[in-house]
Formats: structure tokens, C-alpha cells, sequence
């Protein structure tokens, strides 16, 4: 019978096997990016059939984009990283996206001195759709909520908070964690919120409902009504706006915080 | 309404029952079948359709082969309708009540109402995918094979049949589209997968690979919007594509810079650099990219991230800890000051004024007084009057 080599020989040979499969690993690394060197170009050329057909639809249909970025974020595709991607080029859903990227943070700047840098997705949606003009694409509130996700990237504090059936948008790099967002969530129903209100619903103790409070005061995005009857109402601005219709300057604003 | 297949209409192991909805009649895309009575049951399976007069006649269609939902208001005397896009059907299909049809699309009419929550349920349950974590029965495979049939156009008689036809045309471009996007998709997938391949082969060598290789994998992964699944490299996910961005935005931005006092907000940067475009924007990803590689290709500009995560282009001459001594004398000037006022007085965005004062505040320089009328600086007299 014969008796497996265990010694120092066996052990060489070991080695030996090892880098002779590290060598092919080479060359199968090699292959595959051949490979998915070509792969690449038929893709590329599948896509240009696709975008020859159905380009419009993209451009023209809300709910096609939905299912679109639906099925790409599904198979872990992001056709929204790089203006450079295929996805980009070819069926310019890129430029659409990066635009509304720019006109977005235009009207969160051009709004912050009233907000405090809190606005409803709402309020946005219809400022953005007044800035493209008539003849723009349309926009669905979806489109916003995706270009607003790849703004975040750049650093200067946007993102997305739910709030009762919709959502607040943020542009501001104010730290908001879970207590203040629940308290937001709170003054949603009617646009402003009271301590007896938080301890009441969210069973808070006052010094921490007054604690998350102020900080929305500091940050601008809640103002405070000393003259409501009963006890101090905290309005949020971003809420209000409907019921409040004129324009408000900066001067205007600062003058309303006490 | 070939996709549907015979079904006892009990539920399978792992199988829930979602919702269920009277008086549901079915259509074959446009035209009414013999389907014309039933309750609709929702699973997080399958759709399922038993007729109320005869339940031994059910039918059903797995959620898997749904591409896509809308919804179909109601009009006189037509009840509201689900509109359900479907994938082809596969060959391995159980039996159903219908060979074929021309139709890539069914309707679900709802006589007795219901529509709303329902339309909800499906919905939920096409984001969830609940059938993919609990597989019951066959997996049915998508069939490859070429979507053929189509609806010829019926005489038009009048501007309400002009109206129903277009409506027709447009919900098969749709289910056309989809058809096709379905298709693209599972190329896409293929793509996805071979990367990862690569990927592992990658990590596995762990250094052997090439330089050129590395390069040349991660331009792939750039046009196919793939995130580099590989190593953190201090350039991110950085091609050659960004490499010439850098550059190119070195020269974009240097004349805005020097106009801004040498610094500007990474929100500025995008905004200026893609009205400036017009056409073939950067996306925001591109844009740090390409900025996280100015200083290694010893561009005059630089990115700085503040504690804050507040994302900065300087220029390379900018030393924000000098205007740092020159905050610090505004400041002393007028007493105290907020960021809104200190922004106002130098004529800098808010964004960026805070900042600095941060950044003085950090160095020692200011004292800060936070209170409910917000953030005011002061300079740190426990500094100079000790």
C-alpha cells in the first residue's frame, strides 16, 4: 500500500500546487476581464436598442422611472452614480436627475432664511415645478426623493425625514437625531407642538421636550408663539407654509424669532 | 390571461392570505372573458380567481410574473380596473384556461369596489417580494423567447373610440417597454454577477493583480454603475474618467474661487459646474471622485471636510486658519457675532461663515454662547485675559 508523502517533499509540493493555482488565477482573472470587456460592449449595444425604443417613455412616464430604478436597485445596479455610466449616456436619465439635483438645492437655498432648512416634499415639489417652468418634463415627488438621496454625497447635510403621511427634505447640516425627529413628527398634524403635547403623547419627561425643542429654535426651524393662549406654541415653519402665503425677507424673519 | 394556470385554490405551505375582493371580473387585456364573476385573493404568492357561482372553477397566476401595476379609474358605467403587466409565460406552466393571447397585460375589474386597497396590498407585496424568501412549488423561469402578437387597429367611429384605441396603444407601449426593460435587466444582472466573479478573484490575489487591470476593472464597473465591491482605496472609486475631471475642474474653477475669497461649498462647486454644462452633467458622485483626487495630482485646489462633514473646495493659497486671525478681529470689532451676521459682513454664504467660526472656536480663538436666540461667538477672553 502506498503511504501519502507527509513530509518536508509533501509540503514543497504543496506550495508548488498552490502557486501554480494562483498563476492560473491570474490568467482566469485575466479571461474574465476579456470577457467582461465584450460582455460590456454588447450590453452597450443592448442598451442603445432599448433607449432607440424607449427612451421617451423614460423621459415622459413617472411611474416607467419608478419601475426603471426599481428593477436596477434590485439587481444592484446604480444607473444614477456616474454621468459617465451607459445608463447615463445613453438614456439620459443621468442628466434629468442631476439637474433636478441643482434646482433642488437652489430652492432649499433660496427658502432656509424662513425654514431654517426644513421643507415638505410638498412645498418643494411645487416650487421646483414652478422653476422649470410650462413646457419643463414632468416630475413626480419620487424623482425628487432619488435626486435628493444622491445630493447627500456632497457633504452639506441633505436628507429626507418622514413625517406623518409624507416627507420633510433637510438641507441643512443641523445634527436632527431620533428625538428631534419625532418631535417633528409630532407638529405635523397641526403645524406646531407644545411641551404638554410631547409629554403627553411621547410620555417625555419636560426637560427633555424643552432640551429638543430649543435646539429647533437655535437651528431656525421652529419659531416660538409666547401669545398663544394656554402655554408657548412651537410652530415649524416648514409645516405653515400653506396657511401663509406672502413672502417673508430675511430681515422679516430674524425679527420673528424672539 | 395565458399565464393563468388551474389551481385547487388552496394555499400552499408558507403561503398567506393578504386580501380578498368580491365581484371581480377579469379581462384578457382589452377583452371581457368568460371570467366574469369572482373573488380575487391576494397571497404573497399568488393572485388567485374563484368563480362565486362555481368554485370548482379557480385559476391563478403567480406574483412573480408581474411586471408591473396601475390603476384605471372609473368611468360611466365602467367600474375602476388594476391594469396588471405581465412577463411572458413560461413553457413549463401548469395547464390554464387559455392557450394564448395577444396580450401581455390583464385587467382586474372591480364591480363591488375595493380597488383602493387593494391596488395598496399589491403594491405592498410587489415591493416585498415575500414569494422570494419562501418558494413554494416551481420556480417559474422567464421565457426568453420573443414577445410576438399584435392588436390591429378596429375601425374608428367617432372621438370616444379615437380616445379607447389610443389609450390601447399607449398601455401596449407600456407593457412593450416593459417587456423589454425586463429583458435588459436580466443582461444587466449577468453583468452584476461576472463582476462579483472578478471581484473575488481580486481580494483573492491580494496585490498580484495589476495596476492596468485595476484600472481597467473599475472603468467597467463606472459605465455599468456597479459599486466597486473590491478594496477602500483612498481614491474611492476613482478612474481615469476622474482623473481628467480633476483637471478639467482645476481650470473651471479657479477664477470662482478666487471671486469667493479661495473657498467654496462642494453644493456650490455642483451647481456652478452643471448650469455651466448645461448638457452631460456630473453626477454628485463624479464630483467628489474627481475632487478626492485633486491634491495627489497636485492640482492648486484642495478638499477639506470639516468636522461638521461640510465638504470644501480651497484653493491650494487658501489658509482658512489665517482668515481664522482675520474672524477673530471682526469679531472683537463688534462685540459678538452670529454666523448669519458674520456671513453678512464678509459677504460669505452662511454655510461657509459658520464654519470659520467653528474653526476659530476649535483653534481657542472664540467663545461661544449658545442659547435659544441662537449661536453667538464672542472672543475667548479666558484666552487673552488670563
Amino acid at each position: 500500500m502506498h503511504r501519502r508523502g507527509v513530509g518536508a517533499g509533501a509540503i514543497a509540493k504543496k506550495k508548488l500546487a498552490e502557486a501554480k493555482y494562483k498563476e492560473r488565477g491570474t490568467v482566469l482573472a485575466e479571461d474574465q476581464l476579456a470577457q467582461m470587456s465584450k460582455q460590456l460592449d454588447m450590453f452597450k449595444t443592448n442598451l442603445e436598442e432599448f433607449a432607440s425604443k424607449h427612451k421617451q417613455e423614460i423621459r415622459k412616464n413617472p411611474e416607467f422611472r419608478v419601475q426603471f430604478q426599481d428593477m436596477c436597485a434590485t439587481i444592484g445596479v446604480d444607473p444614477l452614480a456616474s454621468g459617465k455610466g451607459f445608463w447615463s449616456e445613453m438614456l439620459g436619465v443621468g442628466d434629468f436627475y442631476y439637474e433636478l439635483g441643482v434646482q433642488i438645492i437652489e430652492v432649499c437655498l433660496a427658502l432656509k432664511h424662513r425654514n431654517g432648512g426644513l421643507i415638505t416634499l410638498e412645498e418643494l415639489h411645487q416650487q421646483v415645478l414652478k422653476g422649470r417652468g410650462k413646457f419643463a418634463q414632468d416630475v413626480s415627488q419620487d424623482d425628487l426623493l432619488r435626486a435628493i438621496k444622491k445630493l447627500k454625497v456632497l457633504g452639506s447635510g441633505f436628507g429626507i425625514i418622514p413625517v406623518g403621511g409624507t416627507y420633510l427634505v433637510q438641507s441643512v447640516p443641523a445634527e436632527l437625531n431620533m428625538d428631534h425627529t419625532v418631535v417633528l413628527q409630532l407638529a405635523e398634524k397641526k403645524g406646531y407642538v407644545t411641551v404638554s403635547e410631547i409629554r403627553t403623547s411621547l410620555k417625555w419627561e419636560a426637560e427633555r421636550a424643552k432640551q429638543v425643542l430649543e435646539h429647533l429654535l437655535k437651528e431656525g426651524m421652529a419659531w416660538l408663539d409666547t401669545q398663544a393662549a394656554g402655554e408657548p406654541q412651537y410652530w415649524l415653519p416648514a409645516l405653515f407654509t400653506e396657511l401663509y402665503s406672502q413672502e417673508i425677507t430675511p430681515e422679516e424673519a430674524k425679527e420673528a424669532i424672539p | 390571461m395565458d399565464r393563468f394556470a388551474w389551481t385547487s385554490g388552496l394555499l400552499e405551505l408558507g403561503e398567506t392570505l393578504v386580501v380578498q375582493q368580491r365581484g371581480v371580473r377579469l379581462y384578457d387585456g382589452e377583452e371581457k372573458v368568460r371570467f366574469d364573476s369572482g373573488v380575487l385573493l391576494l397571497s404573497t404568492h399568488r393572485l388567485i380567481w374563484r368563480d362565486q357561482k362555481n368554485h370548482e372553477c379557480c385559476i391563478a397566476i403567480p406574483l412573480s410574473q408581474v411586471v408591473f401595476i396601475e390603476e384605471q379609474a372609473a368611468g360611466i358605467g365602467k367600474s375602476a380596473k388594476i391594469v396588471v403587466h405581465l412577463h411572458p409565460a413560461s413553457s413549463n406552466k401548469e395547464p390554464g384556461p387559455f392557450q394564448s393571447s395577444k396580450y401581455s397585460y390583464i385587467k382586474l375589474s372591480f364591480k363591488e369596489h375595493g380597488q383602493i386597497e387593494f391596488y395598496r396590498r399589491l403594491s405592498e407585496e410587489m415591493t416585498q417580494r415575500r414569494w422570494e424568501n419562501m418558494p413554494t412549488g416551481q420556480t417559474i423561469q422567464v421565457n426568453k423567447d420573443p414577445w410576438a402578437g399584435r392588436i390591429r387597429a378596429v375601425g374608428i367611429v367617432g372621438i370616444e373610440r379615437k380616445l379607447e384605441e389610443k389609450r390601447k396603444e399607449t398601455d401596449k407601449n407600456i407593457s412593450e417597454a416593459f417587456e423589454d426593460l425586463s429583458k435588459l435587466m436580466e443582461k444587466a444582472k449577468e453583468m452584476v454577477e461576472l463582476s462579483k466573479s472578478i471581484a473575488n478573484k481580486i481580494k483573492e490575489k491580494q496585490g498580484d493583480i495589476t495596476e492596468d487591470e485595476t484600472i481597467r476593472f473599475k472603468s467597467y464597473l463606472l459605465s455599468m454603475g456597479i459599486a466597486n465591491p473590491v478594496t477602500r482605496e483612498t481614491y474611492g472609486s476613482g478612474t481615469q474618467y476622474h482623473m481628467q475631471l480633476a483637471k478639467q475642474l482645476a481650470g473651471i474653477l479657479q477664477t470662482p474661487l478666487e471671486e469667493r475669497g479661495g473657498i467654496m461649498s462642494l453644493t456650490e462647486v455642483y451647481c456652478l459646474v452643471n448650469r455651466a454644462r448645461g448638457l452631460e452633467l456630473l453626477s454628485p458622485e463624479d464630483l467628489v471622485n474627481a475632487c478626492k483626487m485633486l491634491e495627489s495630482l497636485k492640482l492648486p485646489l484642495r478638499l477639506r471636510i470639516f468636522d461638521s462633514g461640510v465638504m470644501v473646495i480651497e484653493l491650494q493659497s487658501h489658509n482658512e486658519e489665517e482668515m481664522v486671525a482675520s474672524a477673530l478681529e471682526t469679531v472683537s470689532e463688534k462685540g459678538s457675532l452670529t454666523a448669519d451676521e458674520f456671513a453678512k459682513l464678509v459677504g460669505m454664504s452662511v454655510l461657509l461663515a459658520k464654519e470659520r467660526l467653528l474653526l476659530a472656536e476649535k483653534m481657542g480663538h472664540l467663545c461661544r454662547d449658545d442659547s435659544v436666540e441662537g449661536l453667538r461667538f464672542y472672543p475667548n477672553l479666558f484666552l487673552t485675559q488670563s
